[in-house]
């Protein structure tokens, strides 16, 4: 019997709001198709109305988890249209607050990957290990979230001795940690049966798709835009590009864990050799006209900003690719001739930032199923004109 | 007076107010247990150290709005939370806590009572697979169907498993098992390896990690709970904390020698030995991951079943050369 269930928009899976509906045919997925739209922000139009320099706070707010992957990738941009480069220390803190947050984002998706496949010691474990990173992060920049430490040509705040010292502390015991958690990933029977050759992409189906960042290296291809186009501090820095030949789950998980490493290697690095010098030089207020492609590593793959300047204090242009978008595409590869109990495995395996790669929305008629783009201008207008068609309410009561 | 003690018997020990009691206690055991080997607290609150926490979650879900789906069939969804709570109450008197009289047999422990508890335990899994078909929810069917998968991988191991301890004493009555347990206690060292395939089979019957793949709630929300709420799914709360506590202390009656000692002690065995068992699950519960539905059917049939054979033959071995 061939039925169609649906994963979100709301599941317990999902932590943000995707629709994956699966035609399965007993414990067997037969098809997927995912729908997107339900969390569409108008971040880029925002964008359009701000100054340079506000956008570097609005651009944090695309995504919770890399927010400063987004920053930073529209700071190189912003940069390189005003013509200034940052001092060398300013762009080792910078870079270094990136490796931070690729260890957090890193650790929060080990927890996850363990909570899809109900081991939920792990999803413990990591996550109060995570708190460390996050008690650095915030002993930096002064926030856990939203790190606001990008500046137009450089960073904000500074770091002392008593903050390096602490810093390299807590990359000591994370490496211990994670070297612990390699040992459960790769040993413990129940969770490796859960992950081996489950949610297979082949090498070429993975440049096909475009796949991208530990989705891609967990496939065998070394694709890393920190090796690919060294900018910043990734010329100095040593540091190896992390890929397993699994194609699999477990293949995402062993590239993770290995990037934790290689990013505790790189955090080293960085804190022992830190400059001396300023941290960040002063950014002119408007940009020439220009436009620029800037290419960032998140935690999640390739992250690209299309950056044009009109010669104003705002941006003519901003376009935000998330890595989670360049990942779709293999997901439906992945999840086709699987199990029902694999659909979170697999969706998770790609480290999904739903919101971040919302772009456009697609109505629906609930009637007649017709199917329709609009742009976020046109449902601004449908709301209101809803809002004014609608009978007063008279008397009415808000509980709290 | 012996109507007296009958009453005592279904109402207060090991009736209905001990059972309600104690598989809350063992419930909270069991979170706290869970929760600090994860690095966690667990419950904290409600009580001293938390100990009413699952008290007051019935309590709470007892006063909550009970739906009840228009697609469902309204009176087998209404009716299977109360005849699953009377099955495993039913179940919990079976279990030989008394002092017995091992020559008269009575209504609560006969020849054959190890089968009949068996058998009650095994209902609960056809009313969570009624309970799963007829809210006609997408995912409460998956949850059903897998229910039923699961339950034809680890039922016949459970079986054999805790059959032949009761093959070497010679008898189908949990009383006379005890004790004959009691009396030769190095006799409770060979069927160690059938305690270790009894201990998953329950974990599996109780769907608890790696065997929670009826109600996963990352692949199909809450399966087949997926639409019960307020007191329905209160009721069946209660039923799986009932049957943890009856299935450890089947366990614990035929692995660990039952529970001697007259009433106090009886009682003070009873919960040291069913404790002592549902640490144990809760022990690989925080050890393991979710695995699969056809994973659990091939590795019961794989290694569980061929080790439970292996158990009866060392019994069967045993009882021709030593007894």
């Amino acid at each position: 019997m061939k039925f169609t269930i649906p994963i979100g928009p709301q599941h317990p899976a999902l932590k943000e709001p995707i629709s994956l509906r699966m035609t399965v045919d007993g414990e067997f997925i037969r098809d997927a198709d995912i729908r997107l739209g339900y969390n569409h922000r108008g971040l880029e139009k925002l964008a359009e109305e701000k100054t340079w320099i506000q956008n570097i706070y609005l651009t944090e707010r695309i995504c919770g988890i890399c927010s400063h992957s987004h920053s930073t990738c529209y700071v190189q941009g912003v940069e390189k249209l005003m013509e200034i480069t940052p001092p060398k220390r300013g762009n080792y803190i910078r870079y270094l607050v990136s490796e931070l947050e690729r260890i957090h984002s890193h650790l929060l998706w080990l927890g996850v990957a363990g909570h899809e496949a109900g081991f939920d010691s792990f999803f413990m474990y990591t996550w109060r290990d995570r708190e460390v990173v996050m008690d650095i992060l915030e002993m930096i920049s002064g926030n856990r979230v939203h790190y606001a430490i990008n500046t137009l040509g450089g960073v904000r705040r500074n770091l002392d001795e008593m903050q390096v010292k602490k810093s390299l502390e807590g990359m000591e015991i994370l490496k211990k940690r994670s070297e612990y958690y390699f040992k459960i990933g790769v040993n413990e029977p129940t969770f490796v049966a859960r992950l081996a050759g489950v949610g297979y992409l082949s090498k070429q189906q993975a440049i096909d798709l475009c796949a991208v960042g530990p989705t891609a290296r967990a496939s065998d291809i070394p694709r890393d835009v920190r090796r690919d186009d060294p900018h910043a501090v990734y010329d100095e820095v040593p540091f190896d590009v992390c890929t397993a030949d699994t194609c699999d789950v477990l293949g995402r998980v062993v590239v993770r864990v290995k990037e934790l490493m290689e990013s505790y290697k790189i955090c080293d690095f960085l804190l022992r050799n830190l400059p001396a010098g300023d941290i960040a030089v002063k950014a002119p207020r408007k940009a020439k006209p220009n436009e620029f492609l800037s290419r960032y590593e998140a935690p999640r793959g390739e992250n690209t900003h299309y950056i044009k300047s009109n010669g104003s204090d705002k941006p003519e242009r901003l376009k935000v690719r998330a890595p989670t978008l360049a990942n779709y595409a293999a997901t439906v590869e992945m999840l086709k001739n699987g199990f029902i109990a694999d659909i979170p495995l697999i969706f998770a395996a790609i480290d999904p930032c739903i919101c971040c790669a919302e772009r456009t929305v697609e109505l629906i008629n609930g009637r007649t199923g017709a199917e329709k783009i609009v742009r976020f201008s046109e449902l601004r207008k449908l709301a209101e004109d809803r809002f004014k068609k609608l009978p007063p309410k008279r008397n009415a009561v808000w509980p709290l | 007076m012996a109507v007296v003690k009958t009453l005592l018997y279904l109402l207060v020990y090991p009736g209905i107010i001990f059972l309600f009691v104690y598989s809350t206690f063992c419930e909270w055991f069991d979170r706290k247990v869970y929760a600090r080997l994860q690095n966690r607290m667990g419950p904290t609150h409600t009580g001293r150290w938390g100990i009413l926490q699952p008290v007051a979650d019935f309590f709470k879900l007892m006063s909550k709005e009970d739906v009840v789906p228009d697609q469902a069939d309204k009176r087998l969804f209404n009716l299977l939370p109360i005849v699953g709570l009377a099955i495993v109450g039913t179940s919990g008197l079976l279990l030989p806590v008394w002092h017995f009289n091992l020559a008269q047999s009575g209504f609560n422990s006969f020849s054959g009572d190890i089968i009949v508890i068996l058998y009650l335990l095994s209902l609960p899994t056809l009313i969570f697979f009624l309970a799963g078909w007829s809210s006609t929810n997408y995912f409460s069917t998956i949850g059903g169907t897998r229910v039923l998968t699961m339950f034809f991988g680890y039922e016949v191991p459970l079986f054999m498993a805790v059959l032949s301890p009761a093959i070497l004493a010679n008898s189908w009555r949990l009383a006379e098992i005890a004790a004959f347990y009691q009396k030769k206690p190095w006799f409770i060292l060979p069927n160690l390896l059938g305690f270790v395939i009894a201990l998953i089979c329950v974990q599996a019957k109780l769907e608890r990690t790696p065997f929670d793949i009826p109600h996963a709630e990352t692949e199909i929300v809450g399966g087949t709970f997926t639409e019960y709420s307020g007191k329905k799914l209160a009721f069946f709360r209660l039923m799986t904390d009932i049957e943890l506590v009856v299935s450890s202390g089947l366990v614990a009656a035929v692995f660990l020698g039952g529970f001697p000692g007259g009433l106090w002690l009886g009682l003070l065995n009873f919960v040291v030995k069913t404790l002592f068992v549902i640490f144990l699950l809760s022990l690989l519960r925080a050890m393991t991951s979710r695995i699969r539905v056809d994973q659990v059917v091939s590795f019961a049939w794989k290694y569980l079943a061929p080790l439970a054979v292996l158990q009866l033959l060392i019994v069967i071995l045993i009882k021709g050369l030593l007894l």
